[in-house]
Formats: C-alpha cells, sequence, structure tokens
C-alpha cells in the first residue's frame, strides 16, 4: 500500500493525516459504500464466512449437548465451579470496552481519529457483548429459567438478590448492550441514507429505506441528530467504566484469595480496554489491507492504537505488581499462599505464559518501528488477546483451587465442551462481524466526510 | 424514483409506538395466564377414577379427616386410605354399587386405587404435613372447604406467595390445636390477639429461608 510507505517515511508523529491527502467527499462516499452495494460477494469473504459459520454451527451443537446433559459436561466441579465459562464472559465482556471507549470517550474528547474506527468498533462491541452474555446464561445449568435473574412481578413473591453482584451483573449487560446497539443503530441513520440512496436493487433500497426511518439529511434532522448523539455518548461514558467495574465485584465481594482486593475494579477496566484494543487491532489491520482502506485506516490510527494497548497494558502490569504486594502486605497465609501457587504452583505456565504475553512483550512497543509494523504489531495485539484470557483464567481457576481448606483442594480441566463452546462463541463472533462487513459500511461515511480538507488546505 | 408510498410515514410511526403497547400486553398476557384457573386448576374440580365425594363423607357422614388421611400428624405425607379402609363400610353399604367397582376391583386383585393428586407440590419443595397440623394450622386453611367439596378442587394456587403469606404472619392464621380438623372454624374477632398468643404458645417461627423448603 503506497499511503503506507508514504506516512512511514516521514514518520508517525502529529503531522501524520487521519485522511490520506487527495481525497474529498464523492470518492470517500464511493469507497467506503461500494464494499457494501457491490453485487459480487468476494470469494475471500465467502470462504472467510464458511468457515465462520461452521465454526458456530459447532457452537448450537454445543449448546444443544449442555441442555442435554447439563453442566457436568464441562469440567467445573467443586473446588472449581466457574471454569471456561466466567473465564469467557469476563473476556468478551472485557473485548467490547474499546468500541464504547472509542465511539464515547473519545467523541467527547473531540479525538478526530476515532472516525475511521468507530462504527466496526461499535460492532465489535455489540458481538462481543452478544458472546459474553451466552457464558453465565449457559452457566446457570438451567437456561430456560434466566428470565428470573430479573425483577418481574412473580408469584413467588421474591425478588433477585439485590446485594448479589451476581444481580447487579444482569443490569450492567443489558444496559451496557442496549445502550450499544442504540449508539450503533442511531450512527448508522445518515449512513443507511446513503446506501438507501445509491442502492440500485429496489429491495435493498426498502430495507436501507426502512432502517434510516425517513432520513432527509435536513438540517433540523441534522441539529437533532448531533444532539442526540451527543446524548447517548453521554450516556455510553459511564460504562466504560461501570460495567467491567461491576464485572470485577463478582469476584471482589467474595472473600476468596486472591479476589478480594480493592484494586479489581481498575485493573480489570484496564484490562478491559487493553483486550479491546487488541482486538480492534486484530480486526482492522487485515480489513485495510484486504478492502484497501489504508487511505482512512492511516498509520495515525494504528500507532495512537498500539500507544492506547501499551498504557493501558502497563496499567495492567502494574495490577499484578499490586497483587502480590497485596497479598504479601495483608499477612494472611491463605492470600500469601495465593501468590505462591500461582507462581510455582500446578498451573505456573499459565501464570508464566500470562506475564510474557501481556507485560513483557508489549514493552517492544515502546519503539515506534514496531508500532508502524503492521504485521507485527498484528502479532503482538493477538499474543495481548491471548494473555487477557490466560489472566482470566489464572484469576478464575488458581484462587479456586486451592482455597483457605486444603483438604478441599483440586484441579480443574477443561473438556472437550468446554473448548468447542469457547471455540465456537469466536466462530459466531466472526460470522457476525462477516455480515456487518457486507451489508453494513464499516466505516462511517458521514464522519468521515466532516475530516476530508475542504480547499485542498491542511484542516487542523 | 420513490421507494416508499406516503402512507409509510404513518405506518412506521404506528407500528414503533404501537410495539411498545403490542409487547406491554403480551407480557401483561402471559402474566394473567400464568394465574389463570386455566393453568393454576384453582376451582376446577378433578375426575376421579371413583366419584368420591368429601362432602357426603365429611359432612354427611361425619367422618374425621384423620379417619382416612391417618399420617397427617405424624409425617411428612398426610396418607392416602387403603382400599381396606374403603372397604371397612363398602363391604356392607352400598355394597353391589357398580359406581363402587373399582374399589371392590382393587381389593380383589391387591392393586391400589389410582387417585389423581390434586395437591401436587413440585419435587424441589419440602413440605411436611405434621409440623403445620401440630403448630395449628387447620386442614381448611390450605385445602379450604372440603366438606362441602362434591368432587375435590384446590381452592389455592400453592404459588410461592401463598404460602410465604403465612410464613411471613403466621398469627393471622394460626387457631388453637383442638380446632385443627374443624372444617367450620372461623377466625374470631380477636384473631389478632389470639393469633399472638398461639404463635408464642407453639413456639411458632417465621420460617422465610430459602433452605427451610428447598433444601
Amino acid at each position: 500500500m503506497d499511503s503506507d510507505q508514504r506516512q512511514e517515511s516521514v514518520g508517525v508523529d502529529d503531522i501524520a493525516p487521519v485522511i490520506a491527502p487527495g481525497h474529498d467527499y464523492s470518492t470517500v462516499t464511493d469507497q467506503i459504500s461500494t464494499i457494501v452495494l457491490t453485487r459480487r460477494t468476494p470469494r475471500q469473504w465467502l470462504i472467510g464466512f464458511s468457515i465462520a459459520f461452521v465454526v458456530s454451527m459447532a457452537l448450537l451443537y454445543s449448546i444443544a449437548y449442555l441442555l442435554l446433559k447439563g453442566t457436568g459436561i464441562w469440567g467445573i466441579n467443586n473446588p472449581v465451579g466457574w471454569g471456561f465459562a466466567i473465564i469467557n464472559f469476563v473476556w468478551w465482556i472485557g473485548i467490547g470496552h474499546a468500541g464504547t471507549l472509542i465511539s464515547a470517550i473519545l467523541l467527547l474528547l473531540r479525538q478526530q481519529w476515532r472516525t475511521s474506527i468507530n462504527r466496526f468498533a461499535e460492532a465489535m462491541t455489540l458481538f462481543a457483548v452478544a458472546c459474553a452474555g451466552l457464558f453465565p446464561i449457559l452457566h446457570m445449568g438451567r437456561p430456560w429459567l434466566a428470565y428470573w435473574l430479573v425483577p418481574y412481578p412473580n408469584t413467588m413473591d421474591t425478588w433477585p438478590q439485590p446485594r448479589s453482584p451476581l444481580v447487579w451483573d444482569v443490569f450492567a449487560v443489558t444496559t451496557y448492550g442496549t445502550v450499544s446497539a442504540l449508539f450503533w443503530f442511531v450512527g448508522l441513520i445518515p449512513d443507511l441514507a446513503t446506501l438507501r440512496d445509491r442502492a440500485t436493487s429496489l429491495l435493498a433500497k426498502k430495507i436501507y429505506g426502512i432502517l434510516a426511518m425517513g432520513w432527509r439529511g435536513s438540517a433540523r434532522h441534522w441539529y437533532r441528530y448531533e444532539t442526540a448523539y451527543l446524548l447517548l455518548a453521554g450516556l455510553a461514558t459511564p460504562l466504560v467504566v461501570s460495567v467491567h467495574t461491576v464485572v470485577s465485584f463478582d469476584f471482589a465481594i467474595s472473600i476468596v484469595p486472591g479476589w478480594h482486593a480493592t484494586i479489581f475494579p481498575p485493573y480489570f477496566v484496564a484490562g478491559a480496554i487493553y483486550a479491546g484494543f487488541a482486538m480492534v487491532l486484530t480486526l482492522s489491520i487485515p480489513l485495510r489491507a484486504f478492502y484497501n482502506l489504508g487511505d482512512f485506516i492511516t498509520m495515525r490510527h494504528i500507532d495512537n492504537m498500539a500507544k492506547i494497548m501499551l498504557a493501558t497494558g502497563l496499567i495492567v502490569g502494574y495490577g499484578y505488581i499490586v497483587e502480590a504486594f497485596m497479598a504479601w502486605y495483608s499477612g494472611h497465609p491463605a492470600e500469601i499462599y495465593m501468590i505462591a501457587n500461582r507462581l510455582q504452583g500446578p498451573y505456573r505456565y499459565v501464570f508464566w505464559a500470562l506475564i510474557l504475553c501481556n507485560v513483557i512483550l508489549i514493552q517492544t512497543l515502546w519503539s515506534a518501528r514496531v508500532r508502524r509494523n503492521v504485521i507485527l504489531l498484528w502479532f503482538i495485539s493477538i499474543v495481548v488477546g491471548i494473555g487477557m484470557w490466560l489472566e482470566r483464567f489464572v484469576i478464575v481457576v488458581t484462587s479456586l483451587h486451592r482455597d483457605y481448606l486444603p483438604s478441599s483442594w483440586g484441579m480443574y480441566y477443561p473438556t472437550f465442551w468446554d473448548w468447542s463452546t469457547y471455540i465456537g462463541t469466536i466462530g459466531l463472533f466472526c460470522a457476525l462481524l462477516f455480515l456487518f462487513l457486507r451489508f453494513l459500511p464499516m466505516i462511517s461515511i458521514f464522519e468521515m466526510r466532516t475530516i476530508v480538507p475542504q480547499d485542498g488546505a491542511p484542516k487542523h | 424514483m420513490q421507494v416508499f408510498h406516503p402512507s409509510t410515514n404513518t405506518i412506521s410511526r404506528v407500528s414503533i409506538f404501537g410495539a411498545v403497547f403490542f409487547i406491554a400486553g403480551l407480557l401483561w398476557l402471559l402474566n394473567a395466564f400464568h394465574r389463570s384457573s386455566y393453568y393454576t386448576e384453582v376451582g376446577v374440580p378433578i375426575d376421579q377414577p371413583i366419584p368420591f365425594s368429601h362432602k357426603h363423607h365429611v359432612q354427611g357422614i361425619g367422618i374425621d379427616c384423620r379417619y382416612c388421611h391417618s399420617s397427617v400428624e405424624f409425617s411428612s405425607f398426610a396418607g392416602m386410605p387403603a382400599t381396606e379402609t374403603c372397604m371397612s363400610c363398602h363391604s356392607q353399604i352400598w355394597a353391589d354399587s357398580p359406581m363402587l367397582e373399582p374399589v371392590r376391583a382393587s381389593f380383589r386383585t391387591g392393586e391400589p386405587i389410582q387417585w389423581i393428586r390434586v395437591h401436587d407440590l413440585p419435587g424441589f419443595v419440602y413440605f411436611d404435613h405434621s409440623i403445620h397440623v401440630n403448630k395449628g394450622i387447620g386442614c381448611a386453611s390450605c385445602h379450604g372447604r372440603v366438606d362441602l367439596m362434591p368432587l375435590m378442587w384446590k381452592v389455592n394456587t400453592l404459588h410461592m406467595e401463598w404460602c410465604l403469606e403465612c410464613h411471613r404472619e403466621p398469627q393471622r392464621f394460626v387457631r388453637p390445636r383442638e380446632e385443627v380438623f374443624n372444617m367450620s372454624w372461623q377466625p374470631p374477632a380477636d384473631q389478632a390477639a389470639l393469633g399472638e398468643k398461639l404463635v408464642r404458645e407453639y413456639k411458632i417461627r417465621k420460617l422465610t429461608d430459602c433452605s427451610s423448603c428447598h433444601r
């Protein structure tokens, strides 16, 4: 891609553009909308979607078998009752956070560079929340009674226990899902109208037309739209912090060694943004190569995301240090043993792999040369994604498998069905993402138009 | 080219606005169904293999509850009468009634009569008749005026909210032990005072922990 080379020769600094030179309103609109409106589905899309679809069918199969047999098909038992289901829940919900951060906080901070990545980051959030939501429900054992989690006037005359963080989770996650979906959809409306106007088939015109809700782009429309979008951004902003805080309470409210720590909320939030930006990079690097979007997702974006990843990664690393410090400072034998067990116990390989992925490898991001090397960066972002999954494994499993009562210590081994459910949700996530890429504009067309330089003069 | 007819504006407004009411109505319907006697069988007489009338046996003849439900004071299960219990009278009276042929058949073969359970608590509820009877909860408090029922039916839903109504305020329903099997006992005007006194006297605790019933 020659835009890459151009930017790399200049060096990534403040003058690197958020959109490559030479674009005007029509080229932006054309390039993004033709990806969706082209009649021919690219062969690579078909292959990718087919693989993702098959894997998501494996998820359906695993769920069907789970409903038939119960949670005994998983590796969970006493003392480790929170196996893959909770690890995956925390992992997926964390990944979603980057989307909300990009769309809400960066919008309020008027960071222009968010424009070309916010749309698919928000889509990623939605799909990640969908995958995350599956796990606690499946983990309940009788998922068909999941509606019991919701307070409603029932014949039992009881309400869900309001003192339980598991109930807070229900509110946190449903609010998160609703606000994310609304934010995403409202952001899509002007672009849906563009697609409606440019589509050639009547069916496409009708479908995009219904979704565009009669958008005509009048001044009044825009005025109301901007207000609504800003309000939604304000609504979504606290969610960046609150959702994963509540998720961390699932652990921190308990008295299990290694969980009962006040560092948990900020540590979890930083980890969520860390994993989320890793996922945005994992997705955006191949996307910009495949769809030739180097002009819109420039090295400036890649570099900024890598920097955020480095910053949040350092916070996460600090969290690991504080965990160890708190265990020592508490003077409690169970807490001290918990750290020793992480470092030297039966799951030490997982712990050291986590340190390698999350703390050591990302130090390379201090170098601008690494941040500019998209292939290397893509590799690092995947490593971080794996590292964050390992972190949740360490937190859930090493704390539970050996707690206060040595007589009830035990080991946790995931089964085939644990893996198939987990990998199945990755398939579901990818399948949804492929559908999104084919049917909706992955970059916000109307927001890109606002950052096109006017009269050829560079705009600040 | 015009994609949509002008009426689409109205249709979309009505459908978006109407969806709220539609969903609310659907939820209300679900709730109403769940509480309806179609679902709970409250007030619905249940057909039995033999049309046994509690009204005739209790009110007409004056048989005590415990003559048939003999373990109600000692066991979680109130007990169902063996065919021999029926035959202790029906070998003499109505001995040739065609209606009672299933009883005689059961007596000959030793195969118990397959009564249909009217008050069927779910398996995850631990319930004990003896503790309730011994702490002054009358049969009629839960089963209603059985002495007025030609065929048996439920007068209460057995929903958990119904159990909790009494478990939270037992003083409103407790009666003197000697009145437990009295079908026509009515709470006196001073039930508030009497209830408080009996709760103390019988040492009745307000058991509302989950594990009281879901063990």
